[in-house]
């Protein structure tokens, strides 16, 4: 089913967590709503599910207005960020709660048949009997998206759904959940502050910051076009350089870097460690090394421009450099904004 | 190999327990029973199951059953109503619950004789009803319920407080009526701390005696309590009689709250790890 918001907008006391927050999550869509805590994500999942009311704006479900719609009316499947399991019941009670308080009567083989159906899906066969406290966090997990999805829900909303797991656990769960989608292809909204896990996993990121919309895309998009400073920062490791804009250049200090797209006068510059290369020779801002870090896919090179500018360069693991070594920077790749556009997430 | 242990001061302060254990609850318990014991098993059966005692322990039983699911229903009722919602005057409603603690319980049924007698401000108007509160079982039922309220309030409250609200959502999300929240999440949450403080409110019942005994009539074989019969056999210096009633109400007592500790362990049995 379709999602719409329009205009959405929420405040809590004086707080106000969304500010006019407008979307569309197309049919069988997988979307991340991606921000730092406080920007509005979760206050925007659950009113979209109807645990919370919107103060302003509309929320469609397909074509229909689902504004005021009561949660238990709306028939959303929701996981929460701890899986809200109940604890007095077994993994087969917790399943099966929702056919069991619907209106619509099943008779028992029906209910334990889709039980057994469901953990199937989800991967555990034979855990009928065991309590929440008897299995891990990843099995839990799971069983919470079983219980979601026991209702038939026409959308399914998930809450940092793997912010209380294992690094490890966290990659395995993403890509089955992936899969588990394209299978089911259930319209999918899904909450976190892990840009690695939304462009792991979304065909649509929506990135936030203090209650708005900053730019929404496909991960591609957004990390080979980011828009501002904020979402360039938020999406990954980047370092940021003061520069300046004349005659169509950008320059560093006083070293021309590259060909500017837009604008005249000061600038903010940001580029990726992988964007920077390490020289020995030729033109480039001058830098000394402080620390090299040495990791299984590279070196990470700590330094410091001439200019006091600490930055950080992946290169090659063979590259010769230790602390002390002097280099010239070169850059690769580049987002270059207006200054005083720049908020730290 | 001797354990060691991260904790320290362990056999200091189990000496410590043990010991007041000993002393305070242990020893007069036991000389209760001693006392009750040296009878011999006929003169004790005898005493024990006089038509007078007999009674005794129908009304105390009877109406501490009473004024406990009472207090069950309105006890929880009070703690939901301090948990879930914030209102004017909350704080004061909080600390009035406690009152029956601090407040001496002969105090306590000295008032409520005085409110609920047939001249009283409640007793005047339930008189005109053709209800009879004083001396009769209903005022040891009241008088019983108002001693014993805090139990259920303080043991519920806490855990009502720790209550995840995800739960109730994700409960209203899959399409749970608010009766069917309450009856199949929240209230097998709350049975645990419900059991107990059932159990220590009835054990409180069985035991009370100031508060009632102003209300009570305390007429032989329709409103005495079993306390009473005791202290009764007491002041005509039958210390062995007075010991055998009272060892009854102990052994009652201990298995009620055996059996309160067994149906709390069943309730709980979901948090034990395979």
């Amino acid at each position: 089913m379709k999602i719409t918001l329009e205009n959405v907008e929420k405040t809590f006391d004086t707080f106000p967590a969304v500010r006019g927050v407008s979307l569309e999550v197309e049919s069988g869509e997988l979307v991340a709503l991606l921000g730092p805590s406080g920007s509005g994500k979760t206050t925007i999942l659950r009113m979209v599910a109807g645990l919370e009311y919107a103060d302003g704006g509309r929320i469609l479900f397909g074509a229909k207005d689902a504004t005021d719609i009561p949660v238990r009316e709306r028939g959303v499947g929701f996981v929460f960020q701890h899986y809200a399991l109940f604890p007095h019941m077994t993994v087969a009670e917790n399943i099966s709660f929702g056919m069991k308080v619907s209106r619509r009567r099943r008779s028992r083989q029906e209910i334990d048949l889709r039980v057994d159906q469901l953990l199937s899906l989800v991967k555990l066969e034979g855990l009928n009997q065991r309590f929440p406290s008897q299995i891990s966090g990843g099995q839990r997990q799971r069983v919470a998206l079983a219980r979601a999805l026991a209702v038939d829900p026409g959308v399914l909303l998930l809450d940092e759904p793997f912010g209380a797991l294992d690094a490890s656990v966290r990659r395995d769960l993403r890509r089955w959940l992936r899969e588990l989608h394209d299978e089911l292809s259930i319209t999918t909204l899904f909450v976190t502050h892990d840009q690695e896990e939304a462009l792991d996993l979304a065909d649509r990121v929506v990135i936030l910051d203090q209650g708005r919309i900053v730019q929404a895309g496909t991960p591609r998009e957004v990390c080979r076009s980011p828009n501002s400073a904020f979402v360039t920062r938020f999406l990954g490791d980047t370092n940021h350089l003061p520069g300046e804009i004349r005659n169509g250049r950008v320059y560093v200090g006083d070293i021309d870097i590259a060909p500017a797209a837009t604008g005249e006068g000061p600038a903010e510059v940001f580029a990726r460690p992988s964007d920077i290369s390490w020289e020995t020779g030729g033109p480039g801002v001058g830098a000394t090394a402080i620390r090299v870090i040495d990791r299984p896919d590279g070196r990470r090179i700590l330094a410091v421009t001439d200019r006091g500018h600490g930055i950080e360069i992946d290169v090659e693991p063979d590259v010769a450099v230790e602390a002390g070594s002097r280099g010239n920077l070169r850059f690769t790749r580049m987002n270059v904004y207006p200054a005083n556009s720049a908020r730290t997430p | 190999m001797r354990r060691r242990r991260v904790l320290p001061g362990f056999g200091l302060s189990l000496g410590i327990t043990l010991f007041y254990v000993a002393l305070i609850l242990a020893l007069p318990i036991g000389s209760l029973l001693f006392k009750a014991a040296s009878l011999g098993p006929e003169e004790y059966w005898r005493i024990v199951s006089s038509g007078r005692a007999l009674a005794s322990y129908r009304v105390t039983v009877l109406s501490a059953a009473a004024a406990t699911l009472f207090n069950l229903v309105f006890g929880l009722a009070l703690a939901w109503v301090l948990v879930r919602y914030s209102f004017p005057g909350k704080r004061l409603v909080d600390a009035i619950v406690d009152l029956p603690f601090a407040l001496p319980t002969a105090v306590a049924g000295i008032a409520l004789t005085t409110l609920f007698a047939g001249n009283g401000w409640f007793g005047s108007i339930l008189a005109e009803a053709g209800i009879k509160v004083a001396y009769t079982p209903l005022g040891i039922i009241i008088a019983m319920a108002f001693t014993s309220l805090p139990f259920i309030v303080r043991t519920v409250q806490p855990v009502l407080e720790d209550l995840d609200p995800a739960l109730e959502e994700a409960a209203q999300s899959l399409g749970g009526s608010d009766a069917a929240i309450f009856r199949k999440v929240i209230l097998p949450l709350l049975t645990p701390a419900l059991l107990a403080g059932v159990s220590l409110a009835f054990a409180r019942s069985l035991g009370e005696f100031g508060a009632i005994i102003f209300i009570a009539g305390n007429r032989p074989f329709s409103t005495e309590i079993t306390a009473l019969l005791a202290f009764i056999r007491l002041e005509e210096y039958d210390y062995q009689a007075a010991a055998a009633i009272a060892s009854v109400l102990l052994i009652t007592a201990f298995v009620m709250l055996a059996v309160t500790n067994a149906l709390q362990a069943r309730a709980l049995r979901y948090t034990r790890r395979s």
